[in-house]
């Protein structure tokens, strides 16, 4: 089992992929290390949220996630 | 009632507020608000991604939110993802309620919560070339009214 890293919206066109797998616990550090360079520059802003299972943090520093969790990464929206 | 839908495929607005309504004996008044793709010259598609895990339960909050703080009967919600061409709907919501401007006002509301406080993406293809839309100030100016 592991993790998995979601991107959504305009990410997923920075990294050229929907989703990637790295090995579980994954926490704030792992996951800034475990991305491309300009994907952990944009977690870095306030305006980009992360959700793990489901939910999506209040802070995303304290991501503690475990195998099978998803971790969602979400850059500002657009709806409507 | 309250009816929250994300939609794969394109629909007809007027087949769901005639029902949506007629649940409602004894309202006062319904709003219903309908967004569609603009038919601007360069725009050959739009397209709305999401996040399902996110998508409907945010949805489901924000109507029963909605319906709590403007004492609504009920609340139509349903937003399109995938392609879409101008004309198509993309979102209709509509309010129920005794009086109209709960339902007036629950309508604006719960639109200025899609456009910038949904897990939705949106991005548009002019000359075969695909570019994200990024929410406006105006629309976080729009947002921020409602908040106590």
């Amino acid at each position: 089992m592991a993790v998995r890293i979601v991107f959504l919206g305009p990410l997923r066109d920075l990294t050229g992929e929907d989703s990637r797998e790295v090995p579980a616990p994954l926490d704030w550090a792992g996951l800034l290390s475990a991305v491309a360079p300009q994907v952990a520059e944009q977690l870095n802003e306030q305006r980009v949220n992360v959700a793990c299972a489901g939910k999506v943090l209040a802070d995303k520093t304290t991501l503690n996630a475990r195998d099978g969790d998803e971790v969602a990464l979400l850059p500002p929206v657009s709806g409507g | 009632m309250k009816d929250v839908r994300v939609l794969t495929s394109p629909f007809n607005p007027g087949t769901l507020i005639g029902p949506f309504t007629n649940a409602h004996p004894g309202l006062g008044g319904v709003c219903t608000f309908v967004g569609e793709v603009r038919g601007e010259a360069d725009v050959e598609q739009l397209e709305l991604s999401h996040y399902e895990p996110l998508t409907l339960p945010s949805m489901e909050e924000l109507a029963e939110q909605a319906i709590t703080r403007f004492d609504l009967m009920g609340m139509l919600m349903v937003h399109r993802v995938g392609a879409m061409r101008p004309g198509e709907p993309i979102v209709c919501v509509s309010a129920a309620a005794k009086h109209r401007r709960g339902a007036i006002d629950a309508v604006d509301f719960a639109m200025d919560h899609l456009k910038s406080a949904a897990w939705f993406w949106k991005r548009e293809k002019r000359n075969g070339q695909w570019h994200w839309i990024e929410p406006r100030a105006d629309d976080y100016a729009d947002l921020a009214r409602w908040s106590d």
